[in-house]
């Protein structure tokens, strides 16, 4: 019996199987396991949360793997962790540590600033950032299993996340637009291989699972994503900066199951205890941001 | 014939795609009284612990119960089979509601990593191959004389019916090959005709 592993129909199935859930930043095994018991798809394992990153400045690397393990014993959920754009070498310690899923971020100090990482040569799935269509199509090209908007990490502002998914589904409507013979020219203004802008126009989708994160801080946020349009949700700061993460970690998973159900947003929003504090993202600097990292 | 599909989280739009190409009618449903209301049921793949809470929390275990006692067809995958088997390790005892005469151990073959894909013997009309899609999935340990194993992967049951319950241990509805969805059809119509 012959016995495959790694295949990108494997990588892309676990991303499938996390739709509809909320997958939470965490940064001990107690968090892992808060997040797991308020119904949490998965956890991405850091040392410090995005918002940390922006305030304590410094390079952003992969967490210690003695964390990541900790917190993949803590829990029976996927594990996510994250690498530095173009840091290869930390993706291979994650793949030998077993983690579920490889965030290549751009919360972390990009490693490379021309490459991401060729991630068809792992056997363990990566989701990465993206801005706008020819972003998610080139690393799709490199092998990402999963697409999720950048938003702006650590701010607890929603409003560039909506931006990426809105932009990313205006592009893919007026791929489909196209009439065949325009789509070479549309794949070079993109920036991205052919075959896969042809699949994005015939099928009006991403061929993976299309995610947001990026400020997201509010069961009202996360229900706003979904309507947009993603599959799922990442909070990170959200959670385990607010006055009762517990509640608020619940709140969220109910309000992105019942996204469409303005009843039960209602209902699951009432007496969270405040939401973390969050940024003006127009009153930062653009060295400041974290989205213009990757290209 | 119109299939339901539990939408609470996981690939449920696959599994609506799938029963699509198959040719049946298919609705997404959430709320206790649409469930409770099926004609029959595809409880998706996804993550277990995630369905427990929310199940609970939105009086959707209630509702099962009752397509139990109904005998309303319901077919799980992986997530969906740990739901209906009678109990599994690794996971909440309440979560496990016994539609089927199994016992199930949750991520039995390990991580992500170790997921896999390999041809499994499907004995379905005669015996044939089907590409097994293992995601981090669950593995049957026991099997009750009245549950019959319908597809194996080596001496491995994968797929198990009694009654009008069907479980798979893998993800038909990642393959393009609808058997598995047309032979939960004819199961249903059977069940309700």
């Amino acid at each position: 019996m012959e016995i495959l592993r790694g295949t990108f129909r494997l990588k892309v199935g676990l991303a499938e199987m996390l739709k509809g859930g909320v997958i939470m930043d965490v940064t001990t095994p107690e968090q892992a396991k808060i997040a797991e018991e308020a119904g949490a798809v998965a956890v991405m394992a850091l040392e410090r949360v995005p918002a940390d990153i922006r305030k304590e400045g410094g390079v952003a690397r992969m967490a210690d793997p003695e964390i990541i393990l900790k917190i993949m014993e803590a829990v029976t959920i996927p594990v996510m962790a994250k690498v530095r754009i173009g840091h290869f070498v930390e993706a291979q310690i994650l793949e030998q540590l077993g983690v579920d899923f490889i965030d290549e971020s751009e919360v972390l100090t990009p490693a490379d600033e021309e490459n991401h990482i060729d991630k068809h040569g792992f056997s363990i799935p990566f989701v990465c950032g993206a801005r706008n269509l020819g972003e998610a199509l080139r690393r799709i090209a490199e092998g990402a299993a999963m697409i999720r908007t950048k938003g702006e990490a650590g701010t607890g502002n929603v409003v560039e996340a909506v931006r990426h998914m809105r932009l990313i589904q205006k592009e893919i409507r007026e791929l489909q637009t196209r009439r065949p013979e325009e789509l070479y020219a549309e794949a070079k203004r993109l920036g991205a291989p052919y075959e896969i802008v042809k699949w994005v126009a015939e099928h009006g989708r991403l061929p993976v699972p299309n995610f947001a994160a990026g400020g997201i801080a509010t069961p009202a946020d996360a229900a706003l994503m979904m309507q947009l349009g993603a599959e799922a949700v990442f909070v990170g700061s959200g959670i385990f900066k607010s006055s009762d993460p517990e509640r608020m970690a619940r709140a969220i998973v109910d309000a992105v199951a019942y996204y469409d159900d303005p009843a039960v947003l209602a209902e699951v929003s009432r007496g969270l205890g405040e939401a973390m504090r969050g940024v003006d993202v127009s009153k930062l600097d653009e060295k400041e941001l974290l989205q213009v990292r990757g290209w | 014939m119109k299939i339901s599909v539990l939408a609470l989280q996981g690939d449920f739009a696959e599994h609506a795609e799938y029963f699509r190409k198959a040719g049946a009618e298919v609705e997404l449903v959430k709320s206790a009284d649409k469930i409770r209301n099926s004609e029959a049921l595809v409880i998706p793949g996804g993550e277990s612990t995630t369905y427990n809470r929310l199940m609970k929390r939105f009086g959707i275990i209630d509702a099962l119960k009752e397509l139990k006692e109904k005998k309303v067809p319901v077919f799980g995958t992986c997530n969906g089979l740990i739901l209906l088997a009678r109990s599994a390790t690794g996971e909440d005892p309440d979560y496990s509601l016994g539609f089927l005469d199994i016992t199930v151990s949750r991520n039995a073959y390990g991580r992500q990593r170790e997921s896999f894909e390999a041809d499994i013997s499907l004995h379905i009309d005669g015996e044939s191959s089907f590409r097994g899609i293992f995601i981090r999935a669950p593995k049957i340990l026991e099997v009750g004389s009245s549950v019959e194993v319908l597809a194996k992967l080596g001496d491995e049951p994968v797929l198990v019916r009694q009654g009008p319950f069907l479980g798979a241990t893998f993800h038909p509805e990642l393959t393009d090959d609808t058997r598995i969805a047309e032979y939960f059809l004819r199961l249903a119509e059977k069940a309700t005709s």
